[in-house]
């Protein structure tokens, strides 16, 4: 599903050094899970995003696979530390081969 | 060496046999079904002890396609997540990277029905820690 893939995200936009922050991330996206049946009982290609990753500035915060058991519009919160100032990125990867990211800067201060 | 109409016969079944093997092998194999797995092929044969993991989850989930589901293992590199009643038991693995503020997480899941979900997490030392909870479903979440 290429379509109508929406990322949101919420991080702080400012937090003081060495801070762990809370941040939520929020992706539109239908998660076929390959187990249901259309109407005339054909099985519904699985359609999911398997990999969510979190990191910032380069450094990792957290890698998850996801399986087709995360439900639509899979919602991860999560606790980061920020050491410096910097940007807080987002990728998620489609099983169909697209990759959506999303970039939130962060100001130390 | 002739081959009597019998032996001919006998030889293609097993050429046929040989050449469907591979392939039934690999039908059997979703490439990307797995990539959490089972509990046992994590655990590798180890002993999971328990609490240093918190696995937050409802007692009774009205409707199993979302069900919400928290973890935390203070210092744990890896956590995954199993609903043992699901058509594949494997949900989700968390990997905490050194940016992590902690090693915790919430998402949320898709139950089949009333079953166990367990969170398994490997700490830093190699050890691994278990965690199952058991959720009652209302309305299965796999479309059925």
């Amino acid at each position: 599903m290429a379509s109508g893939v929406k990322p949101r995200v919420k991080a702080p936009k400012k937090a003081s050094a060495g801070e762990v922050v809370t941040i939520k991330t929020l992706i539109s996206h239908k998660m076929e899970s390959g187990q249901r049946k259309d109407s005339s009982g054909n099985v519904i290609p699985r359609s999911i995003i398997n990999r969510f990753t979190c990191d910032f500035n380069g450094q990792n915060v957290v890698d998850v696979v996801l399986a087709p058991a995360i439900s639509t519009n899979p919602y991860f919160e999560f606790e980061a530390t920020i050491p410096e100032a910097g940007d807080l990125k987002f990728t998620w990867y489609d099983d169909d081969g697209d990759v959506y990211e999303e970039t939130k800067s962060v100001a130390v201060g | 060496m002739d081959f009597t109409r019998r032996d001919t016969l006998a030889l293609g079944a097993g050429a046929t046999a040989m050449a469907l093997l591979p392939l039934s092998a690999v039908a059997q194999a979703d490439p990307n079904a797995e990539l959490v797995g089972a509990p046992d092929e994590f655990l590798a044969g180890a002993d999971a002890g328990t609490g240093d993991l918190t696995l937050t989850a409802p007692e009774i989930a009205e409707n199993g396609n979302t069900v919400p589901i928290s973890i935390d293992a203070p210092g744990a590199v890896e956590v995954r997540v199993y609903a043992l009643g699901n058509p594949t038991p494997g949900v989700a693995a968390f990997r905490f990277g050194p940016l992590a503020g902690s090693q915790a997480a919430s998402t949320r899941i898709r139950l089949a029905g009333t079953q166990d979900v367990q969170a398994i997490a490997k700490m830093a030392d190699g050890s691994y820690q278990t965690a199952m909870k058991t959720v009652k479903v209302t309305i299965g979440g796999c479309g059925g």
